[in-house]
């Protein structure tokens, strides 16, 4: 039991007016990572949005919890400083914030506590070399003008920077090269330690190469529809979602 | 969510009140027997005299503006135009009397002084009661001091360009600044005299009732350069307070000057201001200005390009709340060849308030090869707030490069999501997000004002989020 980090108990959701998720059910552990696969619309980002309570996304029913807690419906800052994070799809660009500036400031809300400028400028050097990053761009606006892989990259460095308990990636791997991908992959492996779990998102199994994953689930229609270890990932390269889509 | 609309937020040291306490008030209202009371105490040389009783009759022939913000509240019959502070002018801070200092350093004029600025003027009411200059300026021929010394002292410098650049006839608020002026600052910088760090005039009303018109004067002389830094701020009272300063600048050939103004009147004020500048060959005005306070603002500043290559630049930002009227712009006359402007406008509205951005531009038929290149961008923090822009162009030649943009927007509920999930609240998220739109126009403010910005908007958001 101690070891829970997150819960999720027949969930439904809908996005407008229409129903995504039909009953998930999903348990987390310390230490674990889990692969969330399916196609294009199943709900995956709606399961990403609806653990971190997007108003966008209505929740219809079921519960989420997170170590012990009931978090179905917190707001969106307390369930990222209780620590989840998510990586986004698509990264949100705010001008006039440098990177710095905002880590700052988002590292003091999740951590509660004062910012130690040396510390933090040593921290972020280490993890900006970690991904490749160049320094450059760390006094840029948040996103701004950043490419598709600069600004993934720059939701891993917040992941490594806000070291959360659960990281949500949101197909942090679409449209990638392959090395960025091995980048992204890299972070992940930074990240991860016994403590804490990672939630990656994908249709695309290239991002898992060199990751241990624990458990991949098949999601398909708002259902997870079946459960594994790493050789579901296998099978979707070579099958597809084909085999699934007509349960 | 929480809901909650606060519209009197605590703009702390903004809204100190000093007791009314001054040395001679004058009667409200404005009549010639008021103008000459009025110039009696200040004991004007006869030409000021004369300007100042041609200025009334102006005035009482003039309309009130047809066009922009209603200011049928103005009722001149309950304004006192004229309140002489306590004390004499000093250039000690220790001589100021106590409780004006005591607002002077809440606001960080003595200590702003000290560490970033080559000299000071501190006006309160009607009067200016501090103005100092660094001594080596002084070896050089700068002059700095209050319009008052000016006219005694420079009577020929200040009869050839006093009410020049801004006519006395141009709207009535002029003529009325003519007829009631008091206070503010004459700066003269010789040729070829670079100041590297700035000056600076606060400009603060303490008197309910009451009005301020100071006029300033500031004449950078061929290859001079100047920063002068305005700012200007009262505390609330329930009934309106004007304010009608005039503003003239001579930019004279191969000159630069750049004008920074940071306005934070309180919400009773209305703020008629005017404000031109004439520029030379080769020369370049600046203007920088944040509009934060007063009820209604109409302020347009003026760049009248008269040498060939002349510039201008101008960077302004307004942030109007619940109950307030900004009405801001510009003006640009492009009168010589190869003349070149630039404005960067942004406006931040919320709780109801209004922001119009407002610009003329006209390009003279013998301005060849000029440029103008206008960009305002609105922000509108919620459905009931209202944003509007509203350009004049007349171009009256083909061979010129112009453009103007302009932009109107919310903050998206997904760049607020994304700022949430890193652990901001809803407030943070969106102070954030203005903070990082005003970005551009802060950067340009000396480093205090800007600080002093990024408060105000924290100031301003805080509990605005419905």
């Amino acid at each position: 039991m101690d070891n829970v980090l997150l819960k999720i108990e027949d969930l439904f959701v809908n996005a407008g007016d229409r129903e995504i998720l039909k009953g998930i059910n999903l348990k987390i552990n310390k230490g674990e990572t889990h692969v969330i696969m399916g196609p294009n619309g199943s709900g995956k980002t709606t399961t990403a949005n609806a653990i971190l309570n997007n108003p966008e996304y209505k929740k219809q029913d079921g519960k989420i919890e997170f170590e012990g807690k009931d978090i179905t419906n917190l707001g969106t800052d307390e369930i990222a400083r209780r620590g989840i994070f998510m990586s986004f799809q698509i990264p949100e660009e705010i001008p006039g914030i440098s990177v710095t500036n905002f880590l700052k400031t988002a590292k003091q809300q999740v951590t509660g506590k004062p910012i130690k400028m040396f510390e933090f400028k040593e921290e972020l050097k280490y993890n900006m070399d970690g991904l490749n990053m160049s320094s450059k761009n760390i006094d840029r606006s948040l996103n701004v003008g950043f490419s598709g892989g600069e600004k993934k990259k720059n939701e891993i460095l917040q992941m490594l920077v806000l070291n959360p308990k659960l990281a949500i990636l949101d197909e942090t791997d679409s449209g990638l090269d392959v090395d960025a991908i091995k980048t992204v992959s890299k972070g992940i492996q930074m990240f991860k330690d016994e403590d804490n779990a990672v939630l990656i998102i994908t249709h695309n199994a290239k991002i898992l190469a060199d990751l241990k994953v624990d458990f991949v689930h098949i999601l398909v229609d708002g259902k997870i529809i079946k459960t594994g270890g790493e050789e579901l990932i296998k099978e979707i390269e070579e099958n597809g979602y084909a085999n699934y889509k007509n349960n | 969510m929480k809901k909650t609309n606060v519209e009197e937020i605590n703009r702390n040291i903004y809204d100190i009140k000093n007791i009314d306490d001054y040395d001679y008030k004058i009667q409200k209202g404005l009549t010639k027997e008021i103008v000459e009371e009025m110039s009696n105490q200040k004991k004007d040389p006869d030409w000021m005299r004369e300007i100042r009783l041609k200025a009334l009759e102006i005035y009482n022939q003039l309309e009130l503006p047809t066009w922009g913000p209603n200011l049928s509240e103005l009722n001149m019959n309950e304004i006192a135009t004229y309140v002489r502070p306590k004390g004499k002018m000093v250039s000690s801070w220790d001589d100021v009397p106590e409780d004006i200092k005591n607002t002077f350093d809440k606001l960080g004029i003595p200590e702003a002084e000290k560490t970033s600025l080559a000299g000071v003027g501190a006006q309160y009411d009607s009067e200016v009661v501090y103005h100092s200059i660094k001594e080596d300026l002084i070896k050089q021929g700068v002059i700095y001091t209050d319009m008052e010394t000016a006219v005694k002292e420079y009577p020929e410098i200040v009869k050839e360009h006093f009410m020049k650049c801004v006519p006395i006839s141009d709207h009535k608020f002029v003529a009325l600044h003519a007829a009631v002026w008091s206070g503010g600052s004459f700066v003269y910088v010789p040729k070829g005299v670079k100041l590297d760090i700035p000056l600076q005039s606060y400009f603060r009303l303490n008197s309910p009732e009451s009005g301020q018109f100071e006029h300033t004067l500031i004449i950078v002389d061929e290859g001079a350069s100047l920063h002068f830094i305005e700012g200007c701020s009262a505390p609330k009272y329930n009934k309106v307070n004007l304010h009608a300063g005039c503003v003239e600048l001579y930019v004279k050939d191969n000159s630069y000057l750049r004008y920074s103004t940071i306005e934070n009147w309180s919400k009773n004020m209305l703020n008629l201001n005017t404000k031109k500048a004439i520029v030379g060959k080769n020369a370049e005005i600046d203007w920088v200005s944040g509009s934060f306070g007063s009820k209604i603002s109409m302020l347009y500043p003026m760049s009248i390009l008269n040498g060939e290559n002349a510039k201008t630049e101008f960077t302004g930002i307004s942030f109007a709340g619940n109950g307030q009227n900004l009405d801001n712009g510009f003006k640009v006359i492009h009168n010589a060849p190869n003349t070149s402007s630039v404005v960067n406008s942004k406006s931040i509205s919320k709780n109801g308030g209004k922001c119009t951005f407002r610009s003329l531009v006209r390009v003279n038929e013998n301005a060849k090869k000029s440029k103008c290149s206008i960009s305002c961008e609105s922000l509108m923090l919620d459905d009931i707030s209202v944003s509007d822009t509203i350009p004049v162009n007349d171009v009256r030649t083909d061979e010129v490069e112009f453009s103007h943009e302009a932009k109107i927007g919310k903050i998206s509920d997904k760049a607020i999501f994304y700022l949430m999930s890193r652990g901001l609240s809803e407030e943070d998220a969106k102070a954030m997000i203005v903070r990082g739109f005003a970005y551009p126009i802060s950067k340009e403010l000396p480093v205090e004002y800007a600080v002093e910005m990024n408060n105000l908007i924290n100031l301003e958001l805080e509990g605005a989020i419905g």
